[in-house]
């Protein structure tokens, strides 16, 4: 019994994009409800999934739950089906678009007064598209999303965003279609090197991971790259990253909490589901190039993005472009915990991905709600704010302690469990990356000081209203979770427990974790791959209605050949 | 019962803040200070009860009590591990658990007691203040932070502490948030705190990859197990990394420059935080930490010359502001400085025993000097006061005493704990240790000088205020000179709990610690090598003689500052600058640290025209992000539309041009003169024609 509990959370946000193409777009307050509820309902639709996940949270006998549709059910002919599926990290993940989904269009409300239908039908294809990528487990399937995301944000930037809009939208469409080609190329190649081994054509994840350790090693380290270009662009990891401020800095405050929330994940989710699963022994193999290996070069960019990204955020005189440094450094932490390759690091770097989507999205908010009132960024047009807006100056000041990492909110669980991962690694690493939390607190600290502190100068300040109803409650949710997260992550650590378990052991097959089973997963079995007993269920995939797993080759078998 | 609901006892002044924080805005003055002193006052009775509840448990014999609430970080089964130093798997995890051993007991009953002293006198203080409730809120969320850092029982814990004392005194600091000095010192502090908290992280890391726990009974358990060596790297460098952390809170060299600048907070926030409790926590993080520092000799070593170092820099700059505040800041830094050289010398309990009658005194002279600030309409100068003591007596008499105290004359608190720790440096194994003892001894006698010459020029002398401000001189409300008293009380009578035994005492202080300094056997055994020193009538005498000098050092200090300061009138000479001109401005302006790190740290002040520090390196980034990262890309973009626009031309011309238009272009050159035959035009035709026939017609013609 398949549940479709998935695909109706993919499709909800379509729904209502579909149905808003019935309004006439002259009743912008009707749009505007339509959308709020879709977006709300999409939300809440979500929600039944977390006590259906959290019962099998330690399942590890299924490394994808909720697995839908089967594969070559879609094009038969070259093997690509429309297969969902997912495990701990992306549930997260999905959570975390649901939310900030809702967020984000509640929060365009009056930010919004022109082309409002477009704008919100967009904005609702952009969420189908983001939880497609999250959910898709054939690569044909993910390889669709990853691209459809790319156009709506390309428009919610290029038509209503600030006055370099054109500028900032191509540069961001460009850069990242150059990096979604790349990966197209190493998608390509695991396909038919699939088809080379098993002579089966499929773009089925789960099957693909099966044939991934027969890649000869000179092949591997360029489709490393390929992909490491496709999700370091997206990520942005340091020197690709500056696409980023300029799409932060143009686009509406929604989709600066968008892209900031949910975008940017995209990248390190790709590192985790498919970088770090495809490709082992790149990331353990002593290879060096300029006399560093390749997970050296990683760690190495991540701690120059760490500290780099804090000190640009340092200087900037748009709050909006500080935020955005600010990102560049907190991604750093979470690329930082993806390569530090241990239980600690990956779970500390997932929960931060997490983190940062309440956090730095709370951030673009809160410029977005100046900005909607006062029409510029400059951090210099601003002092005194706080004598205004009490309510609005005390939930930034949360959500700035939020973003440094102070104990008992959220940031700090995620830094302090990606930072203790990579201690144990090299203290190197961690002592490099500890600079980064004290430039965190003088950047956001200064500007906290010079837009909220001392008297009102400005005098087009002095009639500032503070937060309407709507405006706080888009806040009340990533505060609850902030602290939620801040003084009890216990059950973020069990929902991550066995999918992070499980690739670090296909990584670093013996590492040791008591009381997991440590057997070679299958992923990694270098002799058999097809006749090891699956750990991750193709079957399921494969012939979705099999009661018991069995063998992959079995199920694969059964299969019609693809053939051009 | 008590006991096993110690949790209780942080959460109470966490609802106080809660409170404050929801509804604190639409509540009366008299309903926030109800429910905000209520909760600590609660607290207080809560945490003395569970203290001789403690004390059944323990039957005297110091064993920890140890309540584990819930898994904090971590996911509560054993599959978050890591790998340690020598390669075996350990968990990471970190509880909310409390642990009440007497080091803690110790500093939950001083912080609840002094801390509740401190909320009432703030009724009184804040009175007229606006902010009233934001202020006793930050004051509620101070305490459930502290109570949190001493009563955790794992450094993370500790450190939601550690980094929540210094949010509160970031808070609080910035409280008159209108003032740009305010923020600045709040800034300040916290970022200068936050470096502190680096190393300290780093350091408890260090300890969990090399020990494989956050806790500190496991922690202290493996170090006291004789497996480590004394002098073993990697706990050499945990315990140097927790001593940064420790520099940052507890203000020593070279972090100490958050802790003068801190005093633009209201003066009751000096006392309970930058004077009695907050400060103290490197001192107790340290102490906790003995296990390790005693297996790290040079750790030990670092911290009593950093102390004592700080202590007699702190006190030479003591010597000459005029700024009442200011003179206490610098004192407590000095103080935190014998302190730590208390710890470095290894004797952990005359460290904490300073601590705690530091805390006393300490309190009180901030406590008084808010009462005199308060009294002279806000004026801080002490150039601009004078005369004061019959005109607000319980605040003098009360800082007298705290002076005689600190100044470390006999019996008050102070002359206890400051001898205890002058003796240690001296007796302690190392020969370097001697010269610590001077550093000290003249530390000591420095003190004296400053605080003498504070109560002097405060309360002695011709008045130099206006007479406007004379005229408006009173004594403070009951609700602080309340505070004042019983403080007053405890710095004169708190030295008597740990007596020497050379004076006849039996040091019951040191004896209520001593379980939890207990050496491990490593570290037992390097102590019974110690050079072994005079022992019996011998070692009295010595130490008595010491006591006499360090005493005489007190009186000569003090003496000194009475022939120049008590009968200050008008333009008072300062004997420094009389004396020593450069000397005095070198510290006056703080021997121009501030300056020094502005340069070199942060960047605020440029050299010449270039920008070193935090600053100038992010000038830099971004001059590099824009023109190098971002131009590369931008370049590229130039680049492909210089070739697209190339290619266009290219197309248009070469290609469209001479390849297809032109043999067009050239057909139709060839084809022109053709073209005039088969023009189309029946007149034309019809001309050509006429003109043919007319042609041929002439020619017959003619011929």
């Amino acid at each position: 019994m398949q549940s479709h509990i998935l695909s109706i959370i993919l499709f909800t946000p379509l729904v209502g994009a579909f149905v808003l193409l019935f309004v006439p777009k002259e009743n912008k307050d009707a749009i505007r409800w339509i959308a709020n509820i879709f977006a709300l309902g999409g939300f809440l639709i979500s929600i039944p999934l977390v006590p259906m996940f959290w019962a099998q949270r330690f399942d590890a006998t299924q490394q994808f739950k909720f697995m839908e549709g089967s594969a070559n059910n879609w094009i038969p002919s070259i093997g690509a089906g429309y297969v969902l599926g997912i495990d701990g990290i992306s549930f997260l993940l999905i959570m975390l678009t649901t939310l900030l989904g809702w967020v984000s269009i509640l929060s365009s409300w009056t930010a919004i007064e022109s082309r409002v239908k477009e704008y919100y039908v967009w904005f609702l294809v952009l969420q189908t598209g983001m939880l497609g990528v999250f959910m898709a487990l054939d690569f044909f399937l993910f390889f669709v999303f990853w691209e459809a995301m790319l156009v709506p944000m390309y428009l919610l930037i290029g038509i209503w965003g600030g006055p370099n809009k054109l500028y900032a939208a191509i540069k961001f469409f460009l850069y990242t279609l150059l990096g979604s080609v790349m990966m197209l190329l190493g998608i390509l190649f695991l396909y038919f090197h699939h088809h080379a081994v098993t002579g089966i054509y499929t773009f089925s994840i789960p099957e693909l991971y099966k044939t991934a350790p027969q890649i000869p090693f000179h092949a591997a380290i360029w489709l490393f790259l390929a992909f490491f270009l496709g999700f370091a662009i997206k990520v942005p990891m340091f020197p690709f990253h500056t696409w980023l401020p300029d799409a932060h800095v143009e686009a509406p405050t929604a989709g600066s909490v968008i892209l900031a929330g949910v975008l940017l994940k995209m990248g390190t989710y790709g590192f985790v589901r498919f970088s770090l699963p495809f490709f082992p022994q790149v990331l353990s193999s002593t290879a060096t190039f300029l006399n560093v290996t390749t997970r050296g070069w990683m760690i190495g960019i991540s701690l120059v993005g760490i500290i780099y990204g804090a000190l640009v955020s340092l200087m900037q005189k748009d709050m909006k472009k500080l935020v955005a440094y600010s990102s560049v450094s907190h991604l750093g932490f979470c690329t930082l915990g993806i390569f530090a390759l241990n239980p600690a690091g990956l779970s500390g770097s997932v929960l931060q991905q997490i983190n940062h989507g309440i956090s730095t999205g709370a951030l673009f908010l809160i410029v977005g709600i100046l900005y909607e009132r006062r029409h510029t960024r400059e951090i210099a047009e601003y002092g005194g704010i706080s004598n205004v807006m009490p309510v609005y100056a005390t939930i930034t000041m949360i959500m700035f302690l939020s973003s440094m990492g102070l104990p008992l909110l959220n940031g700090f669980v995620g830094e302090f469990t990606i930072l203790q991962g990579t201690f144990t690694e090299s203290w190197k690493w961690a002592a490099w990356a500890a600079p980064g939390v004290v430039l965190a607190a003088a950047y956001l600290l200064w500007l906290y000081q010079r837009v909220f502190f001392g008297t009102v100068t400005n005098p087009k300040n002095e009639k500032l209203h503070d937060l309407t109803l709507r405006e706080i409650l888009t806040f009340v949710p990533l505060i609850i979770a902030a602290f939620w997260i801040g003084l009890y992550p216990k059950p973020f650590f069990q929902i991550l427990e066995q999918p992070v378990n499980q690739i670090v052991l296909t990584v670093r097959p013996g590492y040791p974790i008591p009381g997991y089973p440590n057997a070679t997963p299958a992923v990694n079995a270098q002799a058999a791959p097809v006749t090891t007993p699956a750990q991750i269920p193709a079957t399921a995939v494969t012939a979705p209605t099999a009661p018991v797993a069995k063998p992959a080759h079995a199920a694969a078998a059964a299969k019609p050949k693809g053939s051009f | 019962m008590f006991l096993d609901h110690i949790w209780l006892i942080p959460l109470f002044p966490a609802f106080g803040a809660a409170m404050m924080f929801f509804f604190g805005r639409r509540m009366q003055k008299a309903a926030v200070s109800t429910v905000c002193v209520g909760v600590v006052v609660v607290a207080f009775v809560f945490a003395c009860v569970t203290v001789v509840e403690y004390t059944h448990f323990a039957h005297g014999t110091g064993q920890p009590f140890e309540k584990i609430v819930y898994t904090w970080l971590g996911s509560g089964d054993a599959h978050l591990s890591f790998l340690k130093r020598d390669g075996t798997p350990a968990q990471f995890n970190a509880d909310f658990g409390f642990l009440l051993d007497p080091l803690s007991v110790i500093w939950l009953l001083f912080v609840t007691g002094v801390g509740m002293l401190i909320h009432i006198y703030s009724i009184g203080y804040m009175a007229h203040e606006g902010g009233y409730y934001r202020f006793f809120g930050y004051l509620n969320l101070f305490m459930f932070s502290m109570l949190t850092l001493v009563l955790a029982n794992n450094y993370v814990l500790l450190f939601v502490g550690w980094e929540g004392v210094g949010l509160c005194s970031y808070l609080l600091i910035g409280f008159y948030f209108h003032r740009k000095s305010a923020n600045d010192a709040a800034n300040k502090a916290f970022i200068v705190n936050r470096i502190g908290d680096a190393g300290f992280i780093l350091g408890a890391f260090t300890l969990a990859w090399y020990l494989g726990s956050f806790r500190f009974l496991d922690i202290n358990a493996a170090a006291r197990s004789g497996h480590y060596l004394i002098g073993d790297t990697v706990l050499t460098a945990a315990a140097l990394l927790l001593f940064v952390g420790a520099c940052g809170k507890s203000a020593q060299i070279p972090l100490y420059v958050w802790l003068p600048d801190a005093m633009e907070g209201p003066t009751p926030v000096s006392a309970l935080i930058h004077a009695a409790t907050m400060v103290t926590a490197g001192v107790y993080m340290v102490a906790r930490s003995n296990a390790i520092f005693v297996l790290a000799p040079t750790a030990m070593k670092t911290v009593a010359i950093i102390g004592a170092l700080t202590a007699i820099f702190a006190a030479s700059i003591g010597l000459v502001q005029n700024d009442i505040k200011r003179v206490l800041a610098y004192s407590t830094v000095s103080q935190l400085g014998y302190m730590f050289l208390a710890l470095g010398v290894g004797a952990f309990a005359a460290g904490v025993f300073h601590v705690f009658t530091h805390a006393f005194f300490k309190a009180l002279l901030f406590l008084g000097s808010g009462s005199v600030i308060h009294a002279v309409s806000g004026e801080q100068d002490m150039r601009n006061m004078g005369d004061l003591r019959g005109r607000i007596p319980t605040t003098f008499k009360t800082m007298f005493i705290a002076t005689l105290a600190i100044a470390g004359i006999p019996p008050l608190a102070g002359f206890f704990s400051k001898d205890e720790i002058l003796w240690q440096a001296w007796r302690s194994a190392d020969g370097g240790f001697p010269y610590l003892w001077l550093i000290g001894f003249g530390t000591a006698l420095m003190t004296a000088f400053y605080m003498a010459r504070l109560i002097f020029l405060t309360f002695y002398g011709q008045p130099r205020m206006s007479q406007e401000v004379e005229h408006h001189i009173h004594e403070s409300p009951k609700s602080m000179t309340g505070p004042l008293v019983v403080l007053a009380v405890c710095s004169a009578l708190a030295g008597f709990l740990g007596v020497p035994h050379s004076l006849g005492g039996s040091n019951g202080f040191e004896k209520f610690l001593a379980p939890v300094f207990e050496r491990g056997t490593e570290a037992a055994i390097a102590a019974t090598e110690e050079p072994h020193h005079p022992a019996g009538e011998e070692h009295r005498k010595l130490e008595w003689l010491l006591m006499v000098l360090s005493v005489g050092a007190a009186v000569v200090g003090g003496g000194w500052a009475y022939r120049h300061y008590a009968l200050a009138g008008k333009d008072y000479p300062e004997p420094i600058a009389v004396k020593a001109p450069p000397l005095y401005t070198v510290l006056y302006n703080k021997w121009f640290v501030d300056e020094a790190y502005d340069y070199a740290f942060t960047g605020r002040r440029k050299l010449g025209d270039i920008r070193l520090g935090a600053m100038g390196a992010g000038e830099a980034s971004s001059w590099f992000d824009a023109k190098i990262i971002d131009g590369t890309v931008n370049g590229a973009g130039w680049s492909t539309r210089a070739v697209a626009t190339l290619s266009t031309w290219w197309d248009k011309w070469i290609i469209d041009g001479v390849g297809v238009n032109g043999p067009a272009i050239l057909a139709r050159m060839i084809s022109y003169p053709t073209r005039l035959l088969e023009w189309g035009l029946v007149q034309w035709y019809a001309l050509v024609m006429v003109a043919g026939l007319l042609g041929f017609a002439v020619y017959y013609v003619w011929k």
